[in-house]
C-alpha cells in the first residue's frame, strides 16, 4: 500500500501529576508505572508512543478500560497535553500552534465522536450537527442545508427539529457522527463512539461507519475495548496496554501472531471463524494442477468457506481476488487456524 | 492603685507609663474606683486578679489606652476616610437614587388598572403558567381592595430595580468567579460576610456614608444583602455544566466567548434562575427592614405598627408582605420551571 502518512504519533509519553517532567526522566529511566506511582505519586498515562496512521484507513487503537487510549486520542487535538513527544498531522507538528491556530485546526481538520455524544441538550438536532460550521462563522442558513445533507445521511431524516434527549442512544450517536461529518474534516476521532450502544444498535453503527468510510476516505482513529469491533473495522491494529503500545499490525496477522501473553488472552476470546479471512490463512498458489472443488474470494471469511464446503474438510478451494487465481486453501488449515495459539501450548513448544 | 502596677513595675515601665498624662473623660469604672479606693484596698491574691483587658491595663499604666478610646478610634478612622470616599462613591451610585426614584414615580403614577394589567400580562409571557398569572391577580386585587395597593407598588418598584441592579453585576462576577479559581477564593469570604453580618449592621457606614433621606442608601443595603445568591449560583451553574459538553465544545474548536454563550450559560440557566429566585426573596426581606432608613413601602407600615403600637396596622401590612413573597416566589419558581422543562422535558 502506498497511502500516505496523515498523522504520525513520535516518542510521545504523558505524565499525570504536578511535576511531570521529573517524572519523566525517571520513566525514560526505566521505572514500571506501579513503581512510579507509589514512590513519586505521578500515574503515567502514556510512554513512548510511536504510531503512522495512513491517509484513507481507519485506525483502531484497542485496550481495557485505564490503559490510556482516551488519553491517547486526546493528543491528536491537543484536549490534552503531551509531556514529551511530537505529534505530526500532515508533516507539521501540533504542539507548534498558536491558541488561534489550534483552535482553527479543531474547527475544519479534526472532528470528534464522543462515547456518550457530548450534544448540546439545549440545541436541535439540525443545530447540534451544524455545530462545526456555525463555530467557524458560517451562517445559519448555509449550516443547516450542510447538516441536514449529513443527517439524511445518518438516517436522520425528520428529526432535525428535536431535542437530543428525546432520541434514542443510537440516534443521538447517528448525530454525533453527521456532525463529525458536517465539519467535512479529513480526520475523524472517535473514542469509544459505539460502546454505550445495545449489541444490536452497535452492529449497525459499525456498518454505517463502513459505509460511510467506503465513499467518504476519512482518516479514521477508533478507539475500543472490544476485540470483535476492533477487527471489523481495523485496517490497522494497535494494542495498548498500562499506556504502551505491545502489538501493532495488520488485524489479521495480529490474530494468527500474537506477540504477547495479554493478546493471546484476548484474542483466544475471539469467534475466529467470523473474523478470519481467507486470505490470512490461504497458501500461496503452487501446483495449479491442483484438485479444487471450487473457488472463494480472498476476503471471504472462513465461516464463509466452511458453509460453502458443507463441513467436509478433505476439500481445497481456489483462492480468487477479482477473478484472479491468487493462491489456494485447504480445508484442513483452515480447520486448524481456528484453533488459537494458547500460551500454555506455545510455552510447551518452546520448552 | 491597680492590680497590674507591680507588673510594669517589674517591667520597668513606669516612666514610659506615666510620662503621658490622662486624657479623655473618666469610664464609669473608673468613677467608681475612685470612691471606693478610699475605703476599701483591693486584696491582690490570684483568686481576683482581673483579666488583662485594655481598662484593666490602663488602670496600672495611662501609656495603654482604654477600650472606648478604641472604639472612638474606629469611629475617627472612619470619619477621616469619609470625605474621600464619599467623593468617589457620591457620583458612582447617584444613578441608584434616580433610578429607585424614578421607578417608584413611574409605578405610582401608573394608573392602578394599567400597571396591574401589564404585570398579568408580563407574567402570562413570562411563565406560561395560569396558576401563576391568577395567582396574581388575585393578590393585587386583595392589596388593592384593601388600600394597601400604593405601599406595595412602592415595594415592589424598589425590588424590581433591586433584582434587577443584581442580577447586572451578580452574573459577570459568578462567571469571573467560575473562571478564575483565585478569584472565587478571594470573593467567597466577602459572600460569606454579606451574607452572615445581621442586616441593621451594615446600615450602619453606609448611614455614615450618605445622608438618610437619599434613595441609593437602601437600594445599596439591600443590593449589598440579595446580590450573593445570583453569585453563588452563577459560579456553581458554571462550574456543573458537563464536562463532556465542554470537551465536545473544545474539540470543536469553540472560543472561550462562544463556549461561555453558547454552551455554559444556557446551560447554567437554571441554577442561575434559582439564584435569581432567591435574590428577589432576600430582596424582599431587607426593603422591609431597609424601611429603617427611609425606604417607602408595605416596610413603612410595618414600623409605624411597631413604633405607634397600632398591633393592627402592623398585623396587616406583615400579612400582605407575606403575600407578595408568596406571590415573587411562584412566579419566579414557574418561570424557572418553564426554562428546565423547555431545556430537558419536552
Ligand atoms: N487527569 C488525570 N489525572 C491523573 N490520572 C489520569 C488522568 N486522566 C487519566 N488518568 C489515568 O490514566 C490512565 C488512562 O486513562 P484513560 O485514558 O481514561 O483510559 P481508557 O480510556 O483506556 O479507559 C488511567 O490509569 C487513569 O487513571
Ligand atoms: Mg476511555
Amino acid at each position: 500500500m502506498t497511502a500516505n502518512i496523515k498523522i504520525s504519533i513520535k516518542k510521545l509519553y504523558k505524565i499525570f501529576g504536578p511535576e511531570p517532567e521529573m517524572a519523566l526522566q525517571h520513566v525514560k529511566n526505566g521505572i514500571e508505572k506501579p513503581d512510579l506511582l507509589e514512590q513519586y505519586g505521578h500515574v503515567l498515562g502514556l510512554k513512548d508512543i510511536n504510531i503512522d496512521m495512513l491517509d484513507g484507513q481507519i485506525t483502531v487503537i484497542m485496550g481495557l478500560s485505564g490503559s490510556g487510549k482516551s488519553t491517547l486520542i486526546r493528543h491528536f487535538n491537543r484536549l490534552i497535553e503531551p509531556t514529551d513527544g511530537q505529534i505530526l498531522i500532515d508533516g507539521i507538528n501540533v504542539m507548534d500552534l498558536s491558541d488561534e491556530e489550534l483552535r482553527k485546526m479543531r474547527q475544519s481538520d479534526m472532528s470528534m465522536v464522543f462515547q456518550n455524544f457530548a450534544l448540546l441538550p439545549h440545541k436541535t438536532v439540525l443545530e447540534n450537527a451544524g455545530t462545526a460550521l456555525r463555530v467557524r462563522g458560517i451562517s445559519a442558513e448555509e449550516a443547516d442545508i450542510e447538516a441536514k445533507k449529513w443527517l439524511d445521511r445518518v438516517g436522520l431524516t425528520g428529526f432535525e427539529g428535536h431535542y437530543p434527549h428525546q432520541l434514542s442512544g443510537g440516534m443521538q450517536q447517528r448525530v454525533g457522527i453527521a456532525r463529525a461529518l458536517t465539519s467535512n474534516s479529513a480526520v475523524m476521532l472517535m473514542d469509544e463512539a459505539f460502546s454505550a450502544l445495545d449489541p444490536l444498535i452497535r452492529n449497525d453503527m459499525q456498518d454505517l461507519l463502513l459505509a460511510l468510510q467506503k465513499e467518504l476516505h476519512k482518516t479514521i482513529i477508533f478507539i475500543s475495548h472490544d476485540l470483535d469491533e476492533a477487527l471489523k473495522l481495523a485496517d490497522h491494529l494497535v494494542i495498548l496496554k498500562d499506556g504502551e503500545v505491545i502489538q501493532q499490525g495488520e488485524p489479521q496477522h495480529i490474530l494468527l501472531n500474537p506477540c504477547d501473553p495479554y493478546i493471546e488472552s484476548f484474542v483466544s476470546e475471539i469467534n475466529r471463524v467470523r473474523v478470519l479471512r481467507v486470505r490470512s490463512v490461504m497458501q500461496p498458489l503452487l501446483d495449479k494442477a491442483l484438485d479444487t472443488a471450487g473457488s472463494v474470494d480472498v476476503n471471504a471469511t472462513l465461516e464463509d468457506v466452511i458453509s460453502q464446503s458443507g463441513g467436509d474438510t478433505n476439500k481445497v478451494y481456489l483462492v480468487k481476488k477479482e477473478d484472479e487465481a491468487v493462491g489456494t486453501i485447504c480445508m484442513k488449515d483452515l480447520v486448524r487456524a481456528l484453533v488459537p495459539r494458547v500460551p500454555s501450548q506455545k510455552e510447551a513448544i518452546t520448552a | 492603685m491597680s492590680f497590674y502596677d507591680s507588673l510594669f513595675d517589674s517591667l520597668g515601665l513606669q516612666d514610659w507609663c506615666s510620662n503621658e498624662a490622662k486624657a479623655g473623660p473618666m469610664t464609669m469604672a473608673e468613677l467608681l474606683a475612685k470612691s471606693k479606693s478610699s475605703t476599701v484596698t483591693e486584696e491582690t491574691s490570684l483568686w481576683n486578679m482581673p483579666f488583662p483587658s485594655l481598662d484593666n491595663l490602663h488602670g496600672a499604666c495611662n501609656s495603654i489606652p482604654r477600650t472606648r478610646d478604641m472604639t472612638s478610634g474606629v469611629e475617627q478612622l472612619f470619619l477621616n476616610v469619609k470625605s474621600s470616599l464619599q467623593f468617589v462613591l457620591d457620583p458612582l451610585t447617584q444613578p441608584l437614587s434616580w433610578l429607585l426614584d424614578g421607578s417608584i414615580w413611574l409605578f405610582v403614577a401608573t394608573p392602578w388598572w394599567l400597571l396591574i394589567g401589564l404585570t398579568l400580562l408580563t407574567v402570562q409571557r413570562v411563565t406560561r403558567s395560569k396558576g401563576a398569572t391568577l395567582l396574581t391577580a388575585i393578590t393585587w386585587f386583595f392589596l388593592a381592595f384593601i388600600d394597601h395597593y400604593s405601599y406595595a407598588v412602592q415595594t415592589m418598584a424598589i425590588i424590581f430595580v433591586c433584582t434587577g441592579i443584581s442580577v447586572l453585576l451578580g452574573v459577570p462576577i459568578g462567571i469571573a468567579m467560575s473562571k478564575y479559581d483565585r478569584f472565587q477564593k478571594g470573593v467567597i469570604p466577602i459572600l460569606d460576610m454579606l451574607q452572615t453580618l445581621p442586616s441593621f449592621v451594615y446600615l450602619i457606614p453606609l448611614i455614615f456614608l450618605f445622608s438618610v433621606t437619599e434613595s441609593k442608601l437602601y437600594g445599596i443595603a439591600i443590593i449589598m444583602y440579595a446580590i450573593v445568591p445570583v453569585i453563588r449560583l452563577t459560579d456553581l451553574g458554571i462550574r456543573l455544566v458537563d464536562k463532556d459538553i465542554i470537551e465536545g465544545a473544545n474539540a470543536f474548536g469553540m472560543s472561550a466567548r462562544q463556549k461561555l454563550f453558547n454552551v455554559e450559560l444556557p446551560l447554567a440557566l437554571p441554577n442561575i434562575m434559582a439564584g435569581i429566585n432567591q435574590t428577589i426573596m432576600m430582596s424582599l426581606a431587607m426593603v422591609v427592614i431597609a424601611s429603617l432608613v427611609s425606604a417607602p413601602g408595605l416596610g413603612v407600615l410595618v414600623l409605624r405598627g411597631i413604633n405607634n403600637l397600632e398591633l393592627g396596622v402592623g398585623l396587616v401590612s406583615g400579612f400582605c408582605i407575606v403575600i407578595l413573597a408568596i406571590l415573587l416566589d411562584r412566579v419566579s419558581k414557574a418561570t424557572l420551571a418553564r426554562i428546565d422543562v423547555s431545556q430537558s422535558n419536552t
